[in-house]
């Protein structure tokens, strides 16, 4: 084993603290500058796609660095999703959580960050998020039928794309 | 002008956030991926830490800005349950939210990263649009 947990740990806790400056830094932790940004046909704030564009350019950085790399810097192996297929749980789940990120204003992020301000309104957010996430758990196991695992492609399958 | 520039550093820093997990440990900086295997007790002591971490972001902040950031949430406590079930319970049904496909997949240009994304966007839009006409 490459790293100890203990390092791995460390480097978990730099990226949450990072994550937390630059969600505070950015406007993103303000449900109505995101609503703003949400709001394009009325009074538009296009600003937060700044915040959209320099994460992902950096985030692109790190991983043309794992491209050269066998392994990570402190673990044997990388822990990279495998699937590829854009099937129909990708596409209701993302719709069903953009409905509700445009409905508040506040994402799984900024919701968790902004904790430490001591809102009620968001630790009330957090708890139905929380809620949300477990009922969805809960019901996979369940019914995994009833959430179509396995037999609901769309036909996206990402080699077959042109 | 000023909230281009604090837009694009914070945006920066995420990205930075990211990449160290990616590089050091080779996981995705996915928030609601985290906060879900945490709620299932998969890797807790490192969603613990992660979330830990996420929260005294605000406060690390604080010590440098003086001011806590702006949180203004308009929003009835029924709109907040509501928008908190959906947001929960889509991201884990869609795999993700606006850090695992948006920051890391749009990195790694992952095709499924790409089509949430879309979705997401495209749902919220819609979402705030006619939220207006019922206000």
């Amino acid at each position: 084993m490459s790293g100890s947990v203990f390092s791995r740990l460390l480097a978990t806790l730099a990226s949450g603290v990072i994550f937390g400056i630059g969600l505070s830094l950015s406007g993103m932790l303000d449900p109505a500058r995101v609503r703003a940004f949400l709001d394009i046909t009325r009074d538009w704030n296009p600003s937060l796609a700044f915040v959209l564009g320099g994460a992902v350019a950096v985030s692109a950085l790190g991983v043309l660095m794992t491209r050269r790399m066998q392994r990570p810097l402190l673990d044997d192996a990388f822990h990279l999703p495998a699937n590829r297929v854009i099937d129909r749980r990708l596409i209701i789940g993302s719709a069903i959580f953009g409905v509700g990120w445009g409905l508040v204003g506040l994402c799984p992020g900024p919701a968790l960050a902004s904790l430490s301000l001591g809102l009620p309104a968001t630790a009330l957010f957090v708890v139905a998020m929380l809620a949300g996430m477990v009922l969805h758990d809960r019901l996979q196991r369940v019914g995994p039928r009833l959430q179509g695992q396995g037999n609901d492609r769309i036909g996206l399958e990402s080699g077959r794309l042109p | 002008m000023n909230e281009y520039w604090n837009a694009l550093a914070g945006g920066l820093l995420i990205g930075l956030s990211a990449a160290i997990l990616m590089v050091a440990n080779g996981r995705v900086a996915g928030i609601s991926g985290i906060a879900g295997r945490l709620l299932q007790g998969v890797q807790a002591t490192t969603g613990i830490v992660f979330v830990l971490g996420l929260i005294a972001g605000p406060v690390v902040y604080r010590l440098f800005a003086g001011t806590w950031p702006t949180v203004t949430v308009t929003s009835s406590w029924p709109l907040l349950v509501v928008g908190g079930l959906l947001v929960g319970f889509g991201s884990r049904m869609g795999s993700g939210c606006t850090s695992g496909h948006g920051v890391v997949g749009l990195a790694r240009l992952s095709r499924r990263s790409i089509a949430a994304v879309v979705t997401f966007m495209i749902a919220a839009v819609v979402t705030v649009y006619l939220q207006g006409y019922f206000q």
